[in-house]
């Protein structure tokens, strides 16, 4: 858990969150899910159907690993509110670096509280999340 | 009423973590009252759901992944080969969190739809989005997550 003591606005935390992305975790994470569109895990669907170069990752695969990043940052259990927004595709051999930013910390019925602004980049500085979140602070 | 009836299992934990990479020891604790559950687990109830579309169906002849063809989807005259499923993507989840999910909750989901909205794109043609908001409770009705998931259906691919 944060503490508001050692925590200020504009403090920075970021992590590589997946280094050359398998297909083979992105089927994982179907299997897991339970979504199984075959824009993830099928090449000849995703190319001659739907129009794609080929598989990419779930959009929640990546806020899955963004959210990694988060919980390493705020502490287990600590999450009152966690959103993205998808920006771009995330693909096969792409390596993702997921930063947050502290943008308030506030008090609110009697709980203090961090907000926080999140951004996932891949390896060409192309943001594929952006998001935000509020976590609990001691 | 809700379909979804989610056992919340320490072994789907597990696998779940496993697979968006995070090695936290809370995801793969022993006993059931010291696991945890990642942030986006709850998006895991889609196993849950009898319906759910992006699931093949046991003993189904219509899902519209490859297999001979690169759809396998019965064409209905249009000749679009299922091409119209596959344009519909995610564009922004959300969740609000009120209580922890615990090994052996049972969650149920309501699911709201919420406004929709287009917009142009240089990128994908026209935009048609469109959110929905679930309520996640427990087997005692208390409200654990509430998620709100907007998705895109674009005229075309996005280009890269």
């Amino acid at each position: 858990m944060l503490k508001k003591n050692e925590i200020k606005i504009g403090d920075t935390y970021s992590e590589k969150i997946v280094e050359d992305l398998k297909r083979t975790q992105i089927v994982q994470y179907a299997g897991a899910s339970g979504d199984y569109n075959p824009l993830h895990s099928d090449d000849k669907f995703t190319k001659e159907i739907a129009g794609y170069p080929g598989v990419f990752a779930h959009g929640m695969l990546s806020m899955g690993m963004t959210g990694k990043m988060l919980t390493n940052f705020v502490g287990d259990g600590t999450l009152k509110k966690y959103g993205v927004r998808f920006t771009n595709q995330v693909w096969p051999g792409d390596s993702l670096e997921s930063t947050a930013t502290i943008v308030d910390i506030k008090e609110e019925d009697g709980e203090i509280l961090a907000e926080i602004a999140i951004e996932t980049k891949n390896q060409d500085g192309a943001t594929v999340i952006t998001g935000s979140a509020v976590a609990k602070v001691s | 009423m809700s379909k979804i009836k989610m056992p919340v299992e320490k072994s789907h934990i597990m696998m779940f973590a496993r697979s968006i990479g995070d090695a936290n020891p809370k995801y793969y604790e022993e006993k059931d009252e010291n696991v945890i559950a990642p942030p986006t687990f709850i998006q895991s109830s889609a196993q849950f759901d009898p319906d759910y579309f992006l699931r093949p169906k046991i003993g189904g002849d219509n899902w519209f992944g490859s297999g001979k063809e690169a759809s396998g989807m019965k064409s209905s005259g249009s000749g679009s080969g299922g091409g119209g499923a596959a344009m519909g993507l995610h564009a922004e989840q959300h969740y609000e969190y009120h209580q922890p999910l615990k090994v052996g909750d049972v969650i149920s989901a309501e699911v709201k739809p919420g406004k929709s909205w287009e917009k142009e794109s240089k990128r994908a043609g026209k935009l048609k989005f469109s959110e929905s908001v679930t309520e996640y409770r427990n087997q005692d009705g208390e409200l654990i997550i509430t998620a709100t998931s907007v998705g895109v259906v674009t005229e075309k691919p996005v280009e890269n």
